[in-house]
């Protein structure tokens, strides 16, 4: 574990010597704080619905673009074989890489408080609604981390990763939507799968560890996945 | 010691090792020789541990390469081709970032980098971001990854491609001086760099051993008919007739440079006809401005070897 560590330090390290950190938590705060504010004194009311809304979706965009450079790029630059002939296991590369990618994805989320921070100021804040929309949130960002990394295992190219990143993360976004058109014995089957119905459950406050399982094994099935591709050089 | 047994490895359905076996002794200095695509890059991964073979075994030190990867890669510093290494990152940092995922005592970290600094010649550029490194000083960071955990074994491909002269030679002599306690894999296809500092030369073709042994048994072994190149301040037409008279000499080719003559004279093998010329220029009255006799070089034995083949 130690190793994946190591691998998270370089890797935030990296984020935050180049532009790549500040561009994306500035971005995500201003977009996230515009939707926010435009409709805070029209709805009147002191809560944090609206931030919430538009946070999910801008996490769609936000994530892929976080975590397309992280296994595409060790695969264009090459730098992937000397990583991988380390006494590294590969588990450890993926885990480190994901953790980097959600502590950032986690940064910029947890910095939006600033909006709580406000309606509390103005009115009767529910915190435990607060709360509740924060893990969802938190926990969202670390599924569409996993399946960013995964994407970005696919090939050595950082643009296919994000295009292909967002793609899987808007069809289980919008798994939800389309449940009208399915015949009812497949109904509660995609809206287990879908993202937005537990984020919809744990953003109301409600913890239910039904939400909290799927969140966790749709992280573990996507870095699985990321450590078969990385592990695919070992097919003989 | 690493000892390669029956190793094949296909891509789908091209063969780029095809059952090649090997060893290289503990404290030699291999030069893994071939044109590119021969399967020199393929044959390290594998010994690297970066993917399995299709078939056959690696042993490092009796430990498997499948079985005992985690064992093996601690016993092996490795260089990939064209030194790969992270931009963004400083030397020392990245030099730091390699040696904590080595492992060994934190306490000896600082001065194994220290030493390793100094042995590639780091020092004025410890600070520096990689992304801004010459070619010269990204190689040497490169090597001194490889090396610094001070491995038994290195594992270097293509170390000097891309280097100017100087930097050549100074890489070349880094590798001959850790030749002397450790056991080298050098993978290139320039000739001089073996013939500089390997112990042992295996050329390799499509996948296949074509040569293995010292540079100097290759050279011999393999050299084929003597050729001696000779200019004279005649025409080409005067110098012919007699030239060809000489014992020994199977093929002449002249070319007319500004009023004088140059000829290569390709003889029977094992046969010297420089005695001969002299002697056959002194009776004509002519002039011999230039003679020399040519050795078959590595890189002759080389081209003979992978090339042979592909006119069949």
């Amino acid at each position: 574990m130690n190793n994946a560590i190591t691998i998270f330090r370089r890797e935030m390290r990296s984020y935050f010597n180049s532009p790549v950190a500040y561009i994306v938590i500035t971005l995500f705060l201003l977009v996230s704080g515009y939707f926010f504010s435009s409709t805070l004194f029209v709805n009147n009311s002191a809560d944090l619905r609206s931030l919430f809304g538009i946070a999910g979706f801008i996490l769609m965009l936000f994530t892929p673009a976080v975590t397309m450079r992280l296994l595409a790029e060790e695969r264009r630059a090459g730098t992937i074989e000397i990583l991988v002939t380390l006494p590294v296991k590969d588990e450890e590369i993926v885990v480190g890489k994901f953790l980097a990618g959600f502590a950032l994805t986690a940064l910029s989320i947890i910095l939006t408080f600033i909006a709580y921070l406000t309606i509390a100021s103005l009115g009767n804040a529910d915190f435990g609604a607060a709360f509740g929309g924060y893990l969802g949130l938190i926990l969202m960002g670390g599924v569409y981390v996993a399946i960013g990394l995964f994407t970005s295992s696919l090939s050595p190219n950082q643009i296919i990763a994000f295009i292909v990143g967002f793609v899987i993360i808007f069809a289980f976004f919008m798994l939800d939507k389309i449940l009208p058109f399915l015949p009812d014995a497949l109904t509660s089957f995609f809206e287990y799968l879908s993202i937005d119905y537990h984020y919809g459950n744990i953003s109301r406050g409600v913890i239910d560890s039904r939400d909290l399982i799927y969140y966790f094994s749709m992280i573990f099935f996507f870095l699985y996945l990321a450590v078969k591709m990385t592990q695919l050089r070992k097919w003989r | 010691m690493i000892e390669v047994t029956n190793l094949t490895k296909r891509y789908g359905e091209t063969v780029a090792v095809d059952d090649i076996s090997f060893s290289v002794p503990t404290g030699q200095v291999l030069g893994f020789l071939g044109p590119n695509g021969a399967g020199k890059t393929t044959s390290v991964r594998i010994i690297t541990c970066y993917m399995p073979p299709t078939s056959g075994t690696v042993t490092v030190d009796g430990l498997d390469v499948v079985e005992q990867s985690m064992e093996v890669r601690k016993k092996i510093g490795y260089l990939p081709e064209s030194a790969p290494l992270y931009p963004d990152m400083d030397v020392i940092e990245y030099l730091e970032y390699i040696l904590s995922l080595r492992g060994g005592p934190k306490s000896e970290r600082r001065r194994r980098i220290k030493q390793v600094v100094e042995m590639c010649g780091l020092g004025e550029v410890i600070a520096r971001g990689i992304g801004e490194l010459s070619k010269g000083f990204r190689q040497r960071v490169g090597l001194a990854q490889a090396m610094i955990h001070n491995p038994e074994i290195l594992v270097l491909d293509e170390p000097t491609v891309g280097l100017d002269p100087n930097q050549i030679v100074e890489i070349r002599n880094l590798i001959k001086a850790l030749g002397r306690q450790k056991t080298v894999i050098l993978c290139t296809h320039i000739l001089p760099e073996v013939e500089a500092t390997c112990d042992q030369v295996m050329i390799i073709d499509r996948g296949k051993i074509v040569a293995n042994g010292t540079p100097e048994t290759l050279q011999h072994s393999l050299s084929g008919k003597t050729v001696v190149n000779i200019e004279i301040n005649q025409q080409p037409d005067t110098v012919r007739g007699p030239l060809m008279s000489i014992d020994g000499v199977e093929d002449l080719k002249t070319y007319p440079v500004n009023g004088t003559t140059r000829c290569e004279l390709v003889c029977r093998q094992g046969f010297d006809p420089r005695e001969a010329i002299f002697h056959k220029v002194v009776e004509n009255r002519w002039v011999l401005l230039e003679m020399k006799q040519e050795v078959s070089s590595l890189e002759d034995v080389f081209r003979k070897l992978t090339k042979g083949g592909r006119d069949e």
